[in-house]
């Protein structure tokens, strides 16, 4: 159960997330896989901060978490207005700017 | 194998399984709810690690706060549907599984084979348990070193706060136009 088992969980974590971005239309879906993202690295600022006997990964973390919060939000509240006009929460209806 | 090994296997396991879960599934609430069981079992890791005001604040503000917001939207935009789905272009998933495959990889090889910095700080266990516990110390460092950050980090809220309504609301045209 060292820092490397840690940074490992976080990895793998951080890519799912990734690939959840990558691949899946639905928009709340991909704002989730961002979450999942955040989440791998706050675990991974929190075993270098155990590791190197520092109180900076938590405070990192504690920031993290209330950033991620208030851009989850902004981010829904977007989404929100989107879908007045689109009717739709598939990333393939966004084509304003196609010609 | 200790105790503490065990949970710490027991909850990755379940962080990763559930990680999959949120970004496989066809239904967006099930999708949701797998997110906040990831929540809670990567809490769980924080307490294996130490930190447990970040734990409760976790559980509290993500799985508590976040994910209803979302599990409202959801609702709200009706959004449960079956057909927004995975992309039909399955060259395209096998490409982008690759892709994540190979950067994991390339991670997990430098992390292996990478050193951390030896120059530690003063914070070890048995100084944490002097100070009075890991939230006493992590407040204290909080509201002396960090609160330009904590000042700011408010100042944000109260900006996200206002941008929120302001976005989502409806217009006043719309509704002065019906009468």
């Amino acid at each position: 159960m060292n820092t490397n088992h840690f940074i490992l969980l976080s990895l793998c974590l951080f890519f799912i997330g990734f690939f959840g971005v990558l691949v899946r239309r639905n928009i709340l879906i991909i704002l989730m896989s961002v979450e999942l993202m955040l989440n791998a690295v706050n675990i991974a600022f929190i075993a270098y901060g155990r590791e190197l006997q520092a109180m900076g990964g938590q405070i990192a973390v504690f920031f993290i978490i209330t950033v991620a919060a208030a851009e989850s939000a902004v981010g829904l509240g977007l989404l929100i207005a989107l879908y007045r006009n689109l009717k739709s929460v598939s990333t393939e209806s966004i084509q304003y700017l196609k010609q | 194998m200790s105790s503490p090994e065990i949970f710490f296997y027991v909850f990755s396991a379940l962080a990763v399984a559930f990680s999959l879960l949120v970004v496989l599934s066809k239904s967006p609430i099930h999708s949701a709810f797998s997110l906040v069981l990831v929540f809670f079992c990567v809490a769980a890791d924080y307490v294996l690690m130490g930190a447990h005001l970040v734990a409760t604040l976790q559980i509290l503000v993500y799985a508590g706060a976040v994910m209803v917001l979302f599990i409202f939207v959801i609702m709200l935009l009706n959004a449960d549907v079956e057909n927004v789905n995975i992309t039909k272009n399955t060259k395209f998933q096998l490409f982008s599984g690759v892709l994540c495959l190979i950067l994991l990889a390339m991670f997990v090889w430098g992390v292996l084979n990478g050193t951390t910095s030896p120059n530690k700080g003063i914070f070890t266990q048995e100084k944490i348990d002097a100070l009075g516990g890991n939230t006493k110390s992590l407040s204290e460092i909080l509201f002396s070193d960090y609160i330009l950050p904590f000042e700011l980090t408010s100042v944000l809220l109260l900006v996200g706060i206002i941008g929120t309504v302001s976005l989502a609301k409806r217009k006043l045209e719309e509704t002065e136009s019906k009468k």
